[in-house]
């Protein structure tokens, strides 16, 4: 790739890239008229500064410019546009730095703004094809989609300022740096654009990133009005809890006993509460409607000794009106009459982090991998490990991890029903019931099955993540913003780097899966809750007789990715759960019974905090306290008996044989807790390991896997009879290797398959500062300035 | 540990197995008598409370043990003579227990490595470079080996000069050469400058046909320490290389701290690991030993001199002495540099060659038998390079022919005085006590073994040069080994990725085997393709239920 030093080539440069200056219009003239209704509105919003009303694209060229970039050579400077994507402003000239050094080299390109994404286009052609292996179809590695923006700087010489939005309004800063919540950065020089062109391209890019903005005018609503998915394709097999018969079934799956309620199927009892939910058998009609669904409890999961989870959002306990207290103490008789008259009720916003608190501490972890370059990086180093320590996240990750476990513990070790709440019951709540659901049962460690789960938990059970991503960057929700469902990825990831070989969806899936929370396309994460989307999806719906608009859920993974792409989404150590013979089969229990690998009766100790029957009257004593404690019927259990009971319950799970397909549980402890490397330093050059990193056994292991199945296929041809331990070795009907197979491990970087190496020179990247690194304090007798081989032999 | 009866205790000294028979299970422990530091009492006659009263006995491998024993009779008193006595036999006038071991392998490890061999695997001697036997009887430099590569054009009287101007007369000699820049690492100790700046036309004479042959202009002096150490060794009349008397060299300082830093930097990580792992701020905790960070500097200095022989610039590499940073940098830029050196054969070579025949002082630094427990020139300098072994392991998974087992038996065995290998200071001491024909190699386990040793996943390529990443963010505590003994830690035998690698290349062969069995039926006349593959479908309705995958 060639480099230009920005200040020497600036003359000449100027002069080279004049006739780009305005490229943008091919991608205008592509809009066809019913699409000029979407850009009139959009543009109406205020784009570069409300400056007109019309169609803004006019406005930004003479009919000169016009003319001179009819050459068919600029073509393919704008990149190629998604259906219903428009643009709404650009700039040339524009330097992208390279991100890896102080040199102030880059490459130079245009820089667009469209209803979808920041673009840059470089000038240079594009090099090798190495990218493409990996590449999402909606953006590419230059593109920036509008809700992945997470903050805007403006800079001049050495400082660096945050852009708030709304401020600017006649200067833009010779600097622009973006930092994006994939956690990538870019960084732009302005200073060899037009001015007023640069000016524009500022202006728009903050105006479309940072302003408030209506939910129709996400990317979503254009594109889907523009794409037609076929809905039996669609959903393949991922249960997506929007029916009776998905609730039911998941029910039944589990030996569930509880009752579908359907009540709300038209959102009639509460739009905040799901479509179709579940509740233990004794809640009647009556109390559905209740407190708009506070403090309903609203089942989970059921463990197979009949015990059950259950969450529910908490109802502030007034202390003179006592009708709140009656109607729980009467859901809590109905949970606790689902098994055995045993429950405990844990509030998770009295013991675990605030959605604040969370915030807060993602916001300090994040800015160790939001790198300028690669002094700060090597800066940064120094004081890695206790910055880690200090901003608190790993230390939340772990706090959700035990609160899951403590909650396995009572299903499946006391066979206690659990009632997990908390204000809104759609967090923590969410973060706990699929941790407990995952470590539980193994059908949520496949794709499919925690596909379902993030449906049945998150999606169908009202996760506020519109809120939360706050996409529409509105003020009064500034507040609510947090990235709890990223917690509970985080969460995964640690379960799933302990046990590798348990979960059949690899760490890619997870990385982009968190990335695509940011991608404004997709159903999934776009509303509040089912009521929410129903209605935004009927109402936007071009189609008169009101069947909703149809959108891709990110489950559609053929919408980002090519199926090449996709096999990277399974884990090659994967292997699925040997079958059991035939006879076996005859007696038919549901699957999670078998793989449990701990039996219940194992665990038969004394009930220390379950309560039985003739317990039953204390709940009213108890439920008369103003809040319910913690764990509330063992009152005397503060946090260092729980965690040690916590421990002795890992202890005597860890002793036994490791069952993939059983219970697994995350060990805690300070070194286990680990950074997600590929999701957080992918990005960053000097971290990257060539040739190395775990994805280089990976792929041995998927080389390996490729030949066992191209050999079973062969076999099958000959029709053999494979009756031996093929253990997992048929993943899927297509190999999951090919891909990585074809590649020599030695190209492949630890950051694959979201960087690839072509831009590298092969350079060890050396640690600066050093020397100020390590600061020697405190050593007995001065041991530093100490010779090694002291005494009076020392020297000759 | 309640009453513990007492210690089951193998005269034969070694292993020495502790167990006690506590209420049900009892608990074998097995700690190599070589691995015993410190022993103490704990506790009088009038201790009172249950485990107040018995043993403690600290290990070099990271933990520590504490027996209670009973106090009436004299059974503390038998063990601790008995273990103190044996413990440290060359304390008491015994024979270290490599010299008593009558174990017979089918692998002799003696003779894995052989300098020449070495050398001309290396290419040498060339124009440039030959090889000199006039250390043959140690008399140049007692604590090298006997053969010795050095420039050519040096005179056997010029390497007798610059051994008055080197600390020891340790000079430099070449430790490996490129094979296409020729670029070479050379070894040595430092200067002998002084407070008045001594100069020595010889040794500047010397240092500057090291440069002349490969024909590059400048010549790269790393100087392991802090540069404020350097200059503080002067006052002991030692120093380090001055630019202006060495004309065509430039001295870079690695900033690596000296041998009781990291002493004390162990202590700490064993303080925070031992016998619980801290729970509160782990990460903190951590930091504050520094080790990572030692292994940090080690690791890129290392990088560095890699980086200057790969642009075909030769370096000179040296610390005080040139026996403990110098050995882990020019070992660890020529595991960087050399793919032979990551081999299974080849890296016992390399710990042959530049620890233990260039005279790392095993001895000094471990203490065999020793019962000085605070001797200060104590020191986990070995421990550390393989630490930043383990790490270029872990970041270059198929990159190395061994795997981590090896490792941790080399550890093992640095402490365990069963085998000679790590045993005493330098070759000459080594000569002098008949360690070759009176002990067993630690190579001779390993090679007669070496199956186990072998990392499956390993990817020959032999002109690649690895460049770990010295990054904080990469590395990473070491927790099998050093976190080995706490319970909670899954002792994996084999890494999960492994196992399912494994699993996948018997099934392969497995397939292969019947694939052409198959053929082979197939292309016999009597049987037809077709008849043959739709009769085996009948027959198995269950298998190909068994190949749809939807588990739900």
């Amino acid at each position: 790739m060639r480099m230009f030093d920005g200040r020497v080539l600036l003359k000449q440069v100027i002069l080279l890239f004049w006739p780009l200056i305005s490229t943008w219009v091919q991608g205008a003239e592509k809009i066809d008229s019913c699409q000029l209704q979407v850009l009139e509105m959009l543009s109406s919003l205020g784009s570069a500064g409300g400056k007109s009303a019309k169609p803004s694209f006019v406005s930004y060229v003479t009919p000169e410019e016009i003319k001179s970039e009819k050459e068919p050579s600029r073509k393919e400077k704008h990149p190629d546009l998604l259906p219903g994507e428009v643009v709404f402003c650009s700039a040339s000239t524009v330097l992208k730095y390279t991100q890896d050094d102080l040199s102030q080299r880059g490459v130079f390109g245009v820089l667009l703004c469209t209803n979808f994404r920041v673009s840059f286009v470089s000038d240079e052609e594009p090099t090798e094809e190495m990218g493409q292996l990996f590449k999402n179809k909606l953006y590419g590695e230059n593109d920036i989609p509008l809700s992945c923006v997470d903050n805007i700087y403006g800079g001049s010489e050495d400082k660096r300022k945050l852009i708030t939005g709304g401020l600017v309004k006649n200067k833009y800063p010779s600097k622009m740096i973006i930092h994006c919540k994939d956690l990538r950065v870019f960084q732009f020089s302005l200073s060899f654009s037009k001015e007023e062109d640069a000016k524009k391209i500022f202006q728009g890019i903050v105006h479309h990133c940072l302003e408030p903005k209506s939910l129709r005018c996400l990317f979503a609503f254009s594109y889907c009005e523009n794409t037609s998915y076929p809905e039996a394709q669609r959903k393949k097999q991922t249960v997506m809890f929007d029916s009776v018969e998905d609730w039911t079934q998941d029910m039944k799956r589990t030996k569930g006993n509880c009752r579908v309620v359907s009540e709300n199927s038209n959102f009639e009892l509460s739009p905040k509460l799901p479509q179709y939910f579940i509740v233990p058998k004794n809640v009647s009609d009556e109390d559905l409607t209740k407190y708009q669904g506070k403090g309903l409890p609203m089942w989970c999961w059921s463990h197979h000794s009949g015990c059950a989870l259950f969450k529910t959002a908490s109802i502030p306990l007034v202390q003179e009106d006592n009708v709140p207290q009656t109607y729980m103490e009467k859901m809590l008789t109905a949970v606790a009459h689902n098994h055995l008259y045993s429950v405990k009720t844990e509030d998770l916003s009295d013991t675990l982090p605030t959605v604040q608190d969370i915030l807060l501490s993602y916001n300090k972890f994040k800015q160790f991998f939001l790198i300028d370059n690669t002094t700060e990086f090597w800066m940064s180093d120094m004081k890695w490990f206790s910055s880690l320590d200090n901003c608190g996240w790993l230390d939340i990750i772990r706090q959700c991890l035990q609160k899951a476990v403590e909650v396995v513990e009572s299903l499946e070790k006391e066979n206690t029903n659990v009632l997990i709440m908390e204000e809104g019951g759609s967090d923590l709540c969410c973060v706990v019931s699929s941790l407990v659901q995952l470590m539980l049962d193994p059908y949520y460690r496949t794709l499919l099955g925690f596909q379902s789960l993030v449906q049945k938990e998150w999606v169908a059970g009202g996760h506020a993540f519109l809120d939360r991503s706050n996409h529409l960057h509105l003020k009064d929700k500034v507040e609510s913003q947090s990235p709890v469902f990223l917690l509970f990825l985080e969460c995964v990831w640690q379960l799933q780097q302990q046990h590798g070989p348990a979960f059949q969806f690899s760490e890619t899936y997870l990385t982009v899966l968190s990335d695509s929370v940011h991608v404004p396309v997709f159903t999934t994460f776009l509303f509040n809750n089912d009521g929410h989307r129903d209605s935004l999806l009927r109402a936007e719906s071009p189609h008169t007789q009101r069947s909703p608009l149809n959108c891709p859920t990110v489950w559609d993974w053929s919408v980002q990715f090519d199926c090449k792409a996709q096999d990277l989404f399974t884990n090659p150590l994967y292997t699925e759960k040997p079958k059991q013979d035939t006879s076996v089969r005859k007696s038919y229990r549901p699957r999670h019974l078998r793989q449990l690998s701990l039996p219940s009766s194992a665990f038969k100790t004394p009930p220390k905090k379950g309560f039985f029957k003739d317990e039953a009257d204390n709940l009213k004593k108890i439920l008369g306290v103003k809040r319910l404690s913690r764990w509330m019927l063992s009152p005397s259990s503060d946090s260092p008996q729980t965690s040690s009971s916590v421990r002795e319950f890992y202890e005597a799970w860890q002793t036994k044989p490791l069952d993939y397909h059983g219970l697994l549980l995350p060990c805690l402890d300070g070194p286990s807790i680990r950074v997600w490397m590929q999701r957080y330093l992918r990005w960053i050059h000097d971290v990257q390991i060539l040739g190395g990193g775990p994805v280089a056994m990976l792929s041995k292991v998927s080389e390996i896997l490729g030949e066992v199945q191209e050999l079973q296929r062969q076999l099958d041809r000959h029709g053999c009879t494979l009756t031996s331990n093929h253990k997992g070795a048929r993943p899927r009907a297509k190999t999951a290797a090919a891909v990585i197979a074809a590649r020599s491990s030695v190209r492949l970087s630890s950051s694959f398959p979201f960087v690839t190496s072509r831009n590298w020179a092969f350079k060890p990247a050396i640690p600066t500062s050093l020397l100020q690194s390590l600061m020697v304090t405190g050593m007995p007798g001065n041991l530093a300035d100490r010779e090694d081989d002291g005494g009076p032999e020392s020297l000759v | 540990m309640a009453s513990a009866s007492i210690p089951v205790y193998n005269r034969s000294n070694n292993p020495l197995e502790n167990s006690s028979s506590q209420n049900d299970p009892s608990v074998t422990l097995n700690v190599p008598l070589g691995a015993i530091g410190r022993v103490e009492k704990m506790g009088g006659a009038s201790s009172r409370g249950e485990n107040s009263y018995g043993l403690d006995i600290t290990c070099k491998d990271m933990r520590n043990l504490r027996f209670a024993l009973k106090q009436e009779g004299h059974s503390r008193r038998d063990i601790f003579d008995i273990l103190f006595r044996y413990a440290f036999p060359l304390s008491h006038g015994l024979l270290l227990f490599a010299y008593l071991s009558q174990e017979k392998y089918e692998e002799n490890g003696w003779s894995v490595y052989k300098p020449m061999e070495e050398f001309r695997r290396q290419g040498l001697p060339t124009d440039k470079w030959r090889i000199t036997f006039i250390n043959d009887n140690y008399e140049l430099c007692d604590t090298y080996p006997t053969i010795l590569v050095v420039p050519f054009k040096a005179t056997e009287e010029d390497l007798r000069k610059v051994s008055t101007f080197r600390s020891r007369g340790r000079i430099p000699v070449l430790s490996w050469i490129h094979r296409e820049n020729q670029a070479v690492i050379c070894r040595c100790s430092q200067p002998l400058v002084g407070m008045s700046g001594k100069r020595n036309k010889d040794d500047e004479r010397y240092l500057d046909v090291i440069r002349e042959a490969n024909g590059t202009a400048k010549l790269t002096i790393y100087d392991a320490r802090p540069s404020v150490n350097a200059v503080a060794n002067k006052a002991t009349g030692g120093g380090y290389e001055g630019d202006d008397t060495y004309q065509n060299a430039e001295l870079v300082f690695l900033d690596i701290h000296n041998i009781h830093v990291m002493r004390e930097s162990l202590k700490k990580l064993k303080d925070i690991v031992y016998p619980n792992v801290e729970e509160s701020h782990w990460l903190s905790s951590l930091e504050s030993t520094h080790w990572l960070e030692h292994i940090k500097l080690v690791l890129s200095g290392a990088i560095q001199v890699a980086d200057k022989i790969s642009g075909g610039n030769s370096v000179v590499v040296h610390c005080s002495d040139g026996w403990d940073r110098t050995a882990q940098l020019t070992s660890l830029a020529m595991l960087m540099l050399d793919s032979h050196y990551r081999t299974l054969r080849g890296f016992q070579v390399l710990l042959e060659k530049e620890w233990i025949s260039f005279g790392h002082k095993f001895a000094s630094r471990i203490g065999h038998g020793d019962k000085n427990h605070a001797d200060q020139d104590r020191s986990p300098i070995f421990v550390q390079f393989i630490d930043c072994v383990w790490q270029m392991t872990k970041q270059f998974p198929t990159a190395f022919e061994f795997n981590e087992r090896l490792l941790m038996t080399i550890l093992d065995h640095l402490f365990s005085c069963r085998f000679g290998t790590f045993l005493y200071n330098c070759e000459s001491a080594r000569d002098t006590n008949e360690v070759r024909s009176k002990t067993v190699s630690l190579w001779s386990l390993v090679n007669s073994d070496s199956t186990s040793y072998l990392n499956p996943f390993y990817t020959p390529e032999s002109s690649r040069v690895l460049y770990p990443v010295a990054s904080m963010r990469h590395l990473e505590l070491w927790v099998t080994y050093y976190i080995r003994w706490n319970p909670r830690i899954r002792q994996q035998q084999q890494s999960p990725v492994e196992q399912r690698y494994m699993e996948l290349l018997a099934l392969r062969d497995e397939y292969l085997k019947k694939l052409e069995e198959l053929q082979l039926t197939d292309s016999s006349p009597n049987s037809s393709h077709l008849s043959n593959s739709s009769a085996s479908n009948a027959a198995s309705p269950t298998q190909h239920i068994n190949h749809l995958h939807t588990p739900f």
